[in-house]
């Protein structure tokens, strides 16, 4: 539960000198020795004590965002409390199972959380020379990730998605594929769900999934639905980290975060931004919103010497499908890689709709190879990637020039684009296991000659290659 | 300087970063301050009339109005002297080794360490002796640092006298090595270390023009855009185009004596990359393990953003020392845009008048000044009148990567960091896209440096004339696929329809360089010329070929195509070697189809 450590006081001064509500902020008048970021409780006239947090502090007065809405305060009555700290959330491990709303409160129902530790939600940035590689191949079952952009142990990895494409489906299959199988069978493993502004559909789509794979006693929930109050978004990934951050190297679990939709995120970002009247970046989103979300995806990682790790599914919406908008470019320049998720294989029924070229995993080649994967799969997945990328050209051309004037050869990868969208990606719900993935790509291979295999050393052709 | 402490100031209000205070006295800009109980280190960057505005290097989370603030009465400043080499710093030089004996792998708030292991004896070997004048910068001793790098004990750059006492043996970085003399009469202690104000450029006794390349071993850049000893360089490109990739790669791989890679708001997970790999990996030139030669400067994007901003001026200053003492130091900033964000975020906390996209009017002045820190010098006591034993030049060479927003160079940091660089690689999306890497995009990207002679010199008379010939057979290429994209590749001549068969070799058997492939990451200039060389001679003898009425089906379906494929790969030590039997092949081929 989000809230202050208690530290005996004997009085804490309450204020009533609000001047001014604007918005999600407030500001308070004549107040003394007040922190930067500091937790404030605003109790309204009707009694509701809201949380709040000190944006900026002068002298005379400061300026406190309302987590929680504002609807309901007034000038005159309502009362602010400094507690005197900074926001913790308080952790144990009986928080597995449990279900909290964006702010850390039980909403399942069930009794409150007794913490072992009150956190800091903010959290502190991991030392960059404590860190440990992510070296440890994480297997999703899913093709156009597992062959050709792995995922690691310790990486974070968004998911570029659209409205309306099915990137929930997909986090929900990695979720409780990579927490049942492969490398991680036997360790064990959590799986913290964050939901940032999702609706109620959404919402009881991942709590059936979560059910159904028998995973609900290492999940936690955090969730903060599209009609809760959009500040309280600003908390939801911050509490989530440091769940994660104690699972992880407290108890040594290897911990996957999954976030959805980090665009509702900005939104909230953008909102506070202009309520305080800063100077507007692109598309009107803050000029640190590069800093704000690097605070949140950098947690996560290894660190030396603790058997933990914290990997980060990261679920994002590009308004208008579009790459370059601020939130997807933004995450992008953040994350190891990124898997785009495509509007024309959708419609074409292809599940999962991954394109791969715009896809990437950044922390691929240690996670692959010999004794992890396989010997052969850096190569293969290059000469797939060469192969793809010479076919999506090949058909710009086919549309202009029709497929009679290509070469035989032009026509041997066109063919092979298309068995490769329709049986390699589009794999459906089924999962593959690595090896199943790097044999369906050698038998996509197989119509190909072997001259033409430039990015695989020959070795690798003799062991695999089979003509048809 | 003046180390006494002043601490007479209060804070006034806190805005993330940026904390003003008042009734601090004899402040002047930049001075660092220490900030709150805490003791949170800031520098000033504003001065007015009672009040005095600090950007703070850490979280101000939790700090209060009325907290005290002194000024410490020197500017931020770089602690120079052996020991640096394989050191791994934050943006204020704090090493982060010493750090995670606190926090638990985590960087916590206000913890302080010495920069230079202090407990570590060097063994020092005077160069001067008793009696000498010495001036600013004169090297007056010197230290093994490392396997390759001699550290020679400068002179501070504005101390000069005579030396009165020197002596060899083991000293500690802190310990007095030598007193020396000033005209005034006042001795001065000097030891193996020395501080120097990060934002000043260090001085020097002359400014050269750059005058040969540095060597990278990636292909594309020392066949068609080398950058020079001294010279600058920037790689602007869109997530995923391989900024980083190709800063690891010239970091490895560069022909420098003492590379400072400063990892300016980018990934934690990619510097640990470079911090498992370089302790392994061996300098192709000299055979030591690359840490060895290497400083890292490691302020991830999740470090306070205000130490993000001092991180590019901590690694150029560490550049510089070394390239006073006479080596060739590299500086590889990852990335300049993260840089120029900090920089936007305390001008908008300073409530500062927004330039373009909400940068600060001065951001165009501050990557200038820092572009223009990248150079060939005569070292301060190392003038070209004195006798060459004497005479001692350097260089620091800057590349600095730019992450573009959207991918689109028409971005304020891009623009004005091109006005400034001399070298462009403009990474390319659909280049990376179809896993060309290098993705250096060669319609766009340039380099003003001109080294004609010194590649006729080292490398081979015809150089100029085969890379120029390679350019333009893929600029025509560019023209050729325009066309093929209208109307289809039935459209094109034989010849035509060859060249762009040699071009596609050019592209993926040339330009394609993996850095991943052991051998292929690293390729000497005389195995870039014989490839380039094989292509190139291939092309001529298949357009002859054409002319001879010989069909271009025949020409491809030849058996040394694939193997000009694979030239990549053929091992270093033997490369060129195998590459000039691979060509004598090539024309072999074609004079037994009467093609010479």
């Amino acid at each position: 539960m989000l809230k202050t450590a208690s530290i005996p006081r004997l009085f804490t001064a309450e204020y009533r000198t609000l001047s001014q509500i604007r918005g999600p902020l407030v500001f308070i008048e004549r107040i003394v020795g007040v922190a930067y970021n500091e937790i404030v409780e605003v109790e309204g006239p009707d009694g509701e004590v809201r949380l709040g947090q000190v944006l900026d502090v002068d002298q005379q007065r400061c300026m406190v965002r309302i987590f929680t809405g504002t609807s309901g305060l007034d000038l005159q009555r309502t009362r602010v409390r400094f507690t005197g700290d900074v926001a913790r959330l308080g952790v144990s491990l009986s928080m597995l199972g449990r279900a909290l709303n964006g702010a850390g409160v039980p909403i399942d129902g069930g009794p409150p959380i007794a913490p072992e530790q009150m956190l800091d939600i903010n959290g502190l940035p991991i030392n960059p020379s404590m860190r440990a590689q992510p070296s440890e191949f994480i297997q999703t079952g899913v093709s156009a990730i597992d062959g050709l952009n792995t995922l690691t142990r310790g990486q974070k990895l968004p998911i570029f998605s659209g409205a309306g494409l099915p990137a929930n489906e997909l986090a929900a299959q990695i979720a409780s594929h990579a927490s049942m199988t492969g490398s991680g069978g036997d360790e064990p493993f959590a799986v913290i769900f964050a939901a940032i502004g999702i609706t109620q559909r959404e919402t009881s789509f991942f709590m059936d999934q979560f059910r159904a794979s028998d995973t609900m006693d290492r999940t936690l929930l955090f969730i903060n639905r599209a009609d809760d109050p959009s500040i309280e978004r600003i908390l939801t990934p911050r509490a989530a980290f440091t769940a994660a951050e104690y699972l992880a190297f407290t108890h040594n679990r290897h911990v996957l975060v999954i976030l959805t939709d980090m665009t509702n995120y900005c939104e909230a970002l953008r909102e506070i931004a202009a309520a305080s009247e800063e100077v507007p970046g692109r598309r009107g989103y803050p000029g640190y919103m590069y800093s704000d979300l690097s605070s949140l995806y950098e947690r996560s990682g290894r660190i030396r010497g603790k058997s933990g790790s914290v990997t980060q599914l990261i679920i994002l919406t590009m308004p208008d499908d579009d790459i370059t908008h601020p939130i997807p470019d933004l995450t992008g320049y953040i994350t190891e890689g990124q898997i785009a998720l495509n509007r024309d294989l959708h419609r074409k029924g292809i599940y999962p709709p991954i394109d791969v070229l715009p896809s990437l995993s950044r922390l691929m080649n240690a996670g692959i190879g010999e004794r992890k994967t396989r010997a052969d799969h850096r190569s293969l997945a290059d000469q797939l990637y060469a192969f793809y990328a010479e076919g999506r050209d090949l058909r710009r051309l086919v549309a202009i020039i029709g497929e009679a004037a290509l070469s035989i050869e032009d026509r041997r990868v066109l063919e092979f684009t298309n068995r490769f969208e329709e049986t390699f990606v589009g794999q459906g719900t089924s999962s593959r296991e690595i090896a199943q993935t790097l044999d369906a790509a050698w038998e996509l291979l197989a119509t190909m000659p072997p001259d033409l295999l430039k990015r695989i050393p020959r070795e690798f052709i003799e062991q695999y290659h089979k003509r048809s | 300087m003046n180390k006494s402490q002043h601490a007479s100031g209060r804070i006034v209000r806190i805005a993330g970063p940026v904390v003003r205070a008042s009734g601090l006295e004899n402040v002047r800009l930049y001075d660092v301050a220490l900030v709150g109980e805490a003791g949170l280190v800031g520098e000033v960057i504003r001065l007015s009339e009672g009040l005095t505005t600090i950007q703070v290097y850490e979280d101000t989370s939790g700090i209060r109005i009325g907290e005290p603030v002194s000024n410490i009465g020197y500017p931020l400043a770089a602690q120079l002297g052996p020991g640096l080499l394989g050191q791994v710093y934050d943006g204020l030089q704090r090493p982060l080794n010493l750090l995670a004996q606190y926090g638990d792998g985590f960087i916590e708030r206000g913890v302080q360490a010495s920069p230079l292991p202090l407990e570590k004896r060097w063994h020092f070997t005077p160069r001067a002796a008793e009696g000498d004048l010495v001036e600013p910068g004169e090297i007056i001793g010197a230290v093994n640092e490392s396997r390759t790098i001699e550290h020679r004990i400068m002179m501070p750059p504005n101390q000069r006298g005579r030396v009165v006492q020197i002596r060899e043996g083991e000293f500690a970085v802190d310990e007095i090595a030598a007193i020396v003399k000033s005209e005034e009469g006042n001795e001065l202690e000097v030891t193996l270390t020395q501080r120097w104000p990060v934002r000043q450029p260090r001085p020097v006794w002359t400014r050269l023009a750059p005058n040969e390349p540095m060597m990278t071993g990636t292909r594309i850049i020392d066949a068609f855009f080398p950058i020079a000893k001294g010279g600058s360089a920037i790689i602007p490109g869109g997530f995923g185009t391989g900024k980083t990739i190709t800063e690891h790669s010239l970091a490895r791989w560069a022909e420098a004596d003492v590379v400072v890679y400063v990892g300016c708001g980018e990934r934690g997970n990619e510097m640990t990359e470079v911090l498992e790999e370089f302790p392994k990996l061996e300098d192709p030139r000299t055979g030591a393990k690359l840490m060895e030669r290497t400083v890292l400067i490691a302020n991830t994007s999740n470090m306070p953003v205000a130490a993000r901003e001092a991180s590019i001026y901590t690694g150029i200053t560490i550049a510089e020392y070394y390239r006073d003492m006479g080596y060739n130091a590299l500086m590889l900033a990852d990335s300049t845009s993260r840089w120029g964000e900090a920089l936007r975020e305390i001008s908008g906390r300073l409530e500062e008048m927004p330039g373009e996209e909400g940068y600060p009017a001065y951001l165009a002045a501050r990557l200038a000044e820092f572009y223009e820190r990248a150079g060939r010098v005569h070292c301060l006591a190392g003038r070209d009148d004195k006798p060459e034993a004497d005479a001692r030049s350097g260089s620091v060479s800057i590349v600095g990567a730019v992450s573009p927003p959207g991918g689109d160079f028409s971005e304020p940091v891009t623009q004005n960091s091109m006005r400034v660089a001399s070298t462009f690689w403009a990474l390319d999306y659909n280049l990376s896209r179809r896993r060309h890497f290098p993705a250096i995009n060669w319609t766009n990207s340039y380099s003003l440096y001109n080294f004609k002679e010194w590649f006729e010199r080292e490398a081979a008379d015809d150089w100029n004339d085969l890379t120029k010939a390679a350019m333009a057979l893929l600029q025509r290429e560019v023209e050729l696929l325009e066309i093929v994209q209208l109307v289809g590749p039935d459209a094109l001549a034989e010849p035509e329809r060859a060249m762009l068969a040699t071009a596609r070799m050019l592209r993926e058997d040339f330009l394609q360089q993996s850095s991943f492939h052991e051998v292929d990451r690293y390729c000497a200039i005389g195995k870039s010329y014989w490839m380039l060389k094989t292509i190139m001679e291939f092309h001529r003898l298949a357009q002859a070929a054409l002319e001879s009425d010989i069909r271009l089906e025949r020409i491809l379906s030849l058996s040394v195509v694939p193997q000009i494929a694979r030239m990549k790969e053929f091992p270093a030590q033997s490369a060129e070697a195998d590459i000039q039997e691979l060509a004598a092949r090539v024309r072999q081929e074609f004079s037994t189809m009467g093609v010479n």
